[in-house]
């Protein structure tokens, strides 16, 4: 085909996904620069402020501490359930009944509602009466939510909960797509566990632990609803972090302007981060194809 | 494989059953019993917490709403991202690798951010408390994954096959129904789970786009749950149902999903 009918039919068959994702991602963030960029009283008459309020949120405190939270809660969560993905994907059965039922159960936590999960870990960290409560107060832990490491820790146990099984399939997906021969040439020549690990599984998982990373920093960047459910965002406001912070601007004070702005800078944060990633990551992975030595 | 037995797999998966164990024992108890002290096993188990939950409309439609407003999406992010995801598999067209990456950022909002704007888009299109409008809310989050793992599905299949169904006079869309979906189906099966997953976790804004009509259950028991004394039990049994119609999805689609996932492209 020539390139002139390649172009053609890619955007024609692009067309649906880029008029859905106009209206459900490039329009509401137009708005969003819109408000950033304005003053507004109730939402109907728009004064332009320039980067006024991109002035203000960049020096404010209370902006700086709830990103640095949620910076610290995103390398939390990752640090737990990247490894643990990983060490438990590595384990898993490869085939046979074992293998589907693991897949089955662990998806169940995954297919839990935020809104469940955060009611549940609410009801395990209960004083007296929940069981992450008792099962520690034997050991003389006194799980007091009112702690702010104890709400964080619990809210990154919960987290685990929540999402290690995607990283556990995704990489489970990934480790199946690495030929058996790469396996027996690894015995022939000796080759440790670790080197294995190393030198075969790692490099070929480099792809599927890039989503994985991606989806579990994004996601747990951006986490609203199960900290609003089990720590209110405190003990103060520990918890509280940038979505919080967010809707709280923007929804209950009703401040577009400086709720716009934060979430501009926000955005442009996880884009970088992201872009770090791909960066750092898809140059190799997509010279993958056919090449043995990738 | 080098891989040798281990338990890691069994305790990882026991570990995560605890909370659901807990969760489902909950929904059995009275407000009472749960609060008044430790018992890891319902003393006098009761239904009323399920029957209270059937009993009332506002509550078992909403399990209803949430299904409906998932089910669209799904339709609709998996619709338009087969042809995408086949579009940057085969074509090299100007600007496609930057587009395929500038789909990813869509998965990289936030629904906080998203949630103003959202509301005046679809109060302006009369769409609020819509299941519609919750649907095309989410595919912010799922069409970008969507054409993502579908892409390396469609990759996974030998450009020969497209060949010879152009040679054998077959159009685009003929190609794409009989012979392209097929090939695919454990692809699409796995990213069908993905969305469903995605969008039904999600309660920002699909809480905050619906009023009465099609609130769905994450709101009503956000409502539930927001009174001084929240009632527990009753908020478990509703997260006990909430599990049933994820865990009916896989356990139905279990043999395309295990292929899915076992055929090592879902990315």
């Amino acid at each position: 085909m020539n390139s002139e009918r390649q172009n053609l039919l890619g955007y024609t068959l692009l067309l649906p996904a880029v008029l859905i994702l106009t209206l459900c991602g490039v329009l509401p963030m137009v708005f969003v620069v819109y408000y950033s960029l304005h003053d507004t009283f109730g939402g109907n008459s728009f004064i332009w402020v320039g980067a006024d309020w991109f002035a203000q949120i960049l020096v404010a405190p209370e902006f700086h501490a709830a990103l640095a939270r949620s910076l610290g809660f995103s390398a939390l969560a990752l640090a737990i359930e990247v490894p643990l993905g990983i060490y438990v994907a590595l384990r898993m059965p490869t085939k046979g009944a074992m293998a589907a039922v693991y897949i089955v159960l662990m998806t169940i936590p995954l297919l839990t509602p935020s809104i469940v999960v955060g009611y549940l870990w609410t009801a395990l960290t209960l004083p007296n009466a929940g069981l992450i409560y008792e099962v520690l107060a034997p050991f003389g832990i006194d799980l007091n939510m009112n702690k702010p490491v104890t709400a964080w820790l619990m809210l990154a146990a919960m987290d685990a909960w929540h999402w290690t099984s995607l990283v556990v399939l995704l990489c489970f997906a990934g480790l199946r797509a690495i030929p058996d021969d790469y396996y027996r040439a690894a015995r022939i020549d000796g080759a440790s566990s670790w080197s294995v690990f190393r030198y075969i599984q790692l490099p070929k998982l480099r792809t599927v632990l890039l989503v994985a990373i991606l989806l579990r920093f994004v996601d747990s960047f951006i986490i609203y609803t199960e900290p609003y459910v089990v720590t209110h965002g405190g003990p103060g406001v520990s918890t509280t972090f940038l979505s919080h912070e967010l809707v709280l601007k923007a929804l209950t004070e009703f401040n577009l302007g400086e709720g716009g702005a934060m979430a501009v800078v926000y955005f442009l944060i996880v884009l970088c981060v992201s872009w770090a990633f791909f960066v750092v990551v898809v140059p190799r992975s997509r010279a993958r194809s056919g090449t043995a030595s990738s | 494989m080098t891989k040798r037995r281990s338990f890691a797999p069994a305790i990882y998966v026991g570990l995560l059953l605890v909370p659901i164990y807990w969760l489902f024992i909950m929904s059995l108890k009275t407000t009472k019993e749960i609060e008044s002290s430790f018992i890891p096993y319902p003393q006098a188990p009761t239904l009323e917490n399920f029957q209270y939950i059937f009993d009332d409309p506002s509550w078992y439609l909403g399990y209803l709403n949430a299904l409906i407003y998932v089910l669209i999406n799904v339709a609709i992010a998996v619709t338009v991202a087969v042809p995408a995801a086949y579009a940057f598999s085969r074509y090299r067209f100007f600007g496609a690798r930057v587009l395929f990456f500038g789909f990813l950022t869509f998965r990289m909002m936030a629904p906080a951010i998203l949630l103003v704007p959202f509301v005046q888009i679809f109060s302006e299109l009369n769409l609020i408390d819509t299941h519609i409008a919750v649907a095309i809310a989410h595919c912010f989050f799922n069409v970008p994954i969507a054409v993502w793992i579908l892409e390396g599905f469609i990759s996974s299949i030998p450009r020969e096959m497209d060949e010879s169904a152009r040679v054998d006079g077959y159009g685009l869309i003929r190609f794409f129904r009989k012979i392209l979906l097929p090939q695919i189906a454990p692809g699409i099966a796995v990213t069908a789970f993905f969305c469903f997953m995605f969008s039904w976790v999600e309660s920002l804004l699909a809480n905050g786009l619906t009023v009465v009509e099609a609130k769905p259950i994450n709101g009503i028991m956000t409502r539930a749950g927001s009174v001084l004394a929240a009632d527990m039990p009753l908020l478990a049994a509703a997260g006990v149902l909430g599990l049933i119609p994820g865990v009916a999805l896989i356990v139905f689609m279990r043999n395309h999903l295990a292929r899915g996932f076992s055929m090592g492209r879902v990315v």
